[in-house]
């Protein structure tokens, strides 16, 4: 399914879900309508969208989008300004014990520096009267146990990031919500964090996680929640996001590239001369060798590009930000 | 940092735990919060031993100089005030600092959306947090009042004249002392739910605290002692048997001051509702 904007929009009416996947009563954690608005700017825009258990889902966009906005109201932390969010079908608040139901990792840096990585996971516990001995669990999965009467101010940001994935498993949760995890970390770390959430998922959990490096989400999640400028661009497994979208392309060298050329935009394919190679869009392999054989010309390279996931979500991006340019003043530090 | 742990398994899903969090998980949880973090142990110490150092120092003085004092000195001496004046002033700032950190420390450091997220019903975080810090501020602010009468009137040494507990008005005073020192370091806190900055919520604090009662001053005589004597810090020299002029009695302005705390409390739930975190 190739998303335009209008295309989002439409499916916003009807919730989007992935074709062939479950239907809604699965899904574990819910947006509808969500908005948010800061004064006149709107940092998240009418955002619809369920994610399912089972799978990592990814939820991408760049920086500024309105990811940890969005995050932040589904954990109860901020009001929406319209719309709401569910987790397990009711509302954050009104869960009967929060962190054993959705641990989420917002801010790795949200830790008192005074105290050590045991008082804060300890003070979580209790509050959701989660045994004491998955504290220490806890700290050894995370690789912390070593420094865990330690003041937390004295940790790395890859140390706090593990420290705050640690709160997040704290109770056990069946739903995980974790804002750019494997920022800080080191490669090692960064490892650790995809398989981790890889084995979150297989357990059954539900795993919604945000990131700006769409790299990052080839490699980690099933399906990406795409949004731009805190609008709904996209919701789509990760391999239909590359490889039906428009940023695929067919590269093609020939002594005679310019009368191919002629052919091919006649034919209404858009074409681009990149590097001495004829880039071509919107017309498939096969065609563009009936062409070459029916003028005839010469070919000495025909090969199909599949988009990187950077690139397809480039283009979607550049929709949203081409639909707001003529509408309204981009929300710059909407997001804060 | 290298990864030395393995990925084990995470333990199996528990069944689910009947009923809800409550308070008495808020404060178990808070308890933890205010005993883990150094700025807490250190404030209270050091009102304790504020309170016992200027006790020492003013009654010490006083009877060494006794001989040397003009008659009218000696009458207008107080034990029980003199001996108190240490614990309550330094209380009501150092308990107001921490009653403020408690609150501006979450929000200085995020912990504030930790505490939210396991806890999303926001007034029962903030009962909670006024039960526990109430708990630990009275029984400081006690023993750091107890400890101060006791020391002053042990060095009060004749001819110099000393009070005790059974002395009239005194066992008001000290308890007085300590229960002042409880309510003005909620005040504290309260203001630190509204403002949410730490250096912002002391300057508050202070402002209300210490810098009103100079503005007031300034003001004409009449209208002076009617403002005055609204004032937090009239109302606690009120109960430490110092009043000014036209001072409310002790309990009196003690009920005026739960008054204002109540109310700074009510405002700051409304605020932290409907606030985002």
């Amino acid at each position: 399914m190739h998303t335009t904007y209008h295309d989002a929009a439409y499916a916003q009416d009807y919730h989007p879900r992935v074709s062939g996947g479950p239907s809604q009563e699965d899904s574990v954690i819910e947006a509808h309508h969500l908005t948010k608005r800061y004064g006149d700017k709107v940092a998240v825009d009418d955002l619809s969208f369920a994610v399912r258990p089972g799978i990592v889902t990814g939820f991408l966009g760049p920086n500024g989008s309105g990811k940890s906005t969005t995050m932040r109201m589904i954990t109860g932390l901020d009001h929406p300004t319209g719309g709401w969010a569910t987790v397990n079908g009711q509302h954050y608040h009104d869960l009967a014990w929060p962190l054993r139901e959705v641990g989420a990792l917002l801010e790795a840096t949200a830790i008192h520096p005074g105290r050590s990585a045991r008082a804060h996971l300890r003070m979580l516990a209790e509050a959701n009267r989660i045994p004491l001995r998955r504290v220490d669990e806890l700290l050894d999965l995370v690789g912390l146990a070593s420094v865990a009467g330690q003041r937390a101010g004295k940790f790395s940001l890859g140390m706090s990031q593990r420290l705050g994935i640690a709160a997040a498993l704290l109770g056990d949760p069946g739903a995980l919500i974790f804002d750019e995890p494997v920022n800080g970390l080191d490669p090692d770390g960064i490892r650790w964090v995809r398989n981790l959430l890889k084995r979150l998922a297989a357990e059954g959990r539900t795993v919604f996680v945000s990131s700006h490096l769409m790299s990052e989400m080839a490699l980690t999640a099933d399906e990406v929640v795409v949004i731009g400028r805190g609008r709904f661009l996209a919701h789509q497994p990760i391999a239909e996001m590359t490889a039906k979208s428009t940023a695929s392309f067919v590269r093609v060298r020939s002594p005679q590239l310019e009368r191919l050329r002629a052919a091919l935009d006649k034919q209404g394919a858009r074409t681009a001369l990149v590097g001495g190679a004829l880039i071509v869009r919107g017309v498939d392999t096969e065609a563009i060798g009936d062409l070459a054989a029916s003028l005839p010309v010469t070919l000495h390279e025909l090969s199909s590009e599949s988009a990187s996931l950077e690139e397809a979500f480039m283009e979607l991006t550049e929709e949203s930000i081409e639909y707001h340019g003529t509408l309204d003043e981009p929300a710059q530090g909407a997001h804060r | 940092m290298s990864v030395t742990t393995t990925d084990t398994a995470t333990t199996p899903r528990a069944a689910p735990l009947p009923g809800r969090y409550g308070t008495v998980d808020l404060m178990r949880s808070e308890w933890t919060k205010l005993r883990t973090v150094r700025s807490t142990i250190w404030t209270l110490c050091m009102s304790v031993l504020t309170g016992l150092t200027a006790s020492g120092l003013a009654t010490g003085v006083t009877r060494a100089h006794w001989a040397a004092m003009t008659a009218s000195n000696k009458a207008s001496f107080h034990p029980v005030e003199v001996s108190l004046m240490g614990a309550y002033l330094g209380g009501t700032l150092l308990l107001g600092i921490l009653g403020i950190l408690v609150v501006s420390g979450e929000y200085a450091t995020g912990t504030i959306r930790a505490t939210l997220s396991a806890a999303p019903r926001r007034p029962m975080v903030l009962a909670a947090k006024v039960l526990v810090f109430g708990a630990v501020a009275l029984v400081v602010a006690e023993l750091a009042a107890f400890a101060s009468f006791f020391l002053g009137q042990a060095l009060l040494t004749a001819p110099a004249p000393h009070a005790t507990l059974s002395s009239p008005g005194a066992l008001r005073a000290v308890a007085g002392a300590g229960l002042f020192l409880c309510v003005v370091g909620l005040l504290a806190l309260g203001i630190a739910v509204l403002v949410r900055h730490t250096a912002g919520a002391i300057s508050s604090y202070v402002g209300v605290i210490l810098v009103l009662p100079i503005i007031v001053s300034a003001l004409p005589g009449s209208l002076q002692y009617q403002i005055e004597r609204l004032l937090p810090l009239e109302i606690g020299s009120a109960m430490i048997n110092n009043p000014a002029p036209g001072a409310f009695g002790p309990w009196a302005g003690f009920f005026i001051l739960c008054g204002y705390t109540v109310l700074i409390l009510a405002l700051a739930t409304v605020f932290l509702v409907r606030r985002d975190a």
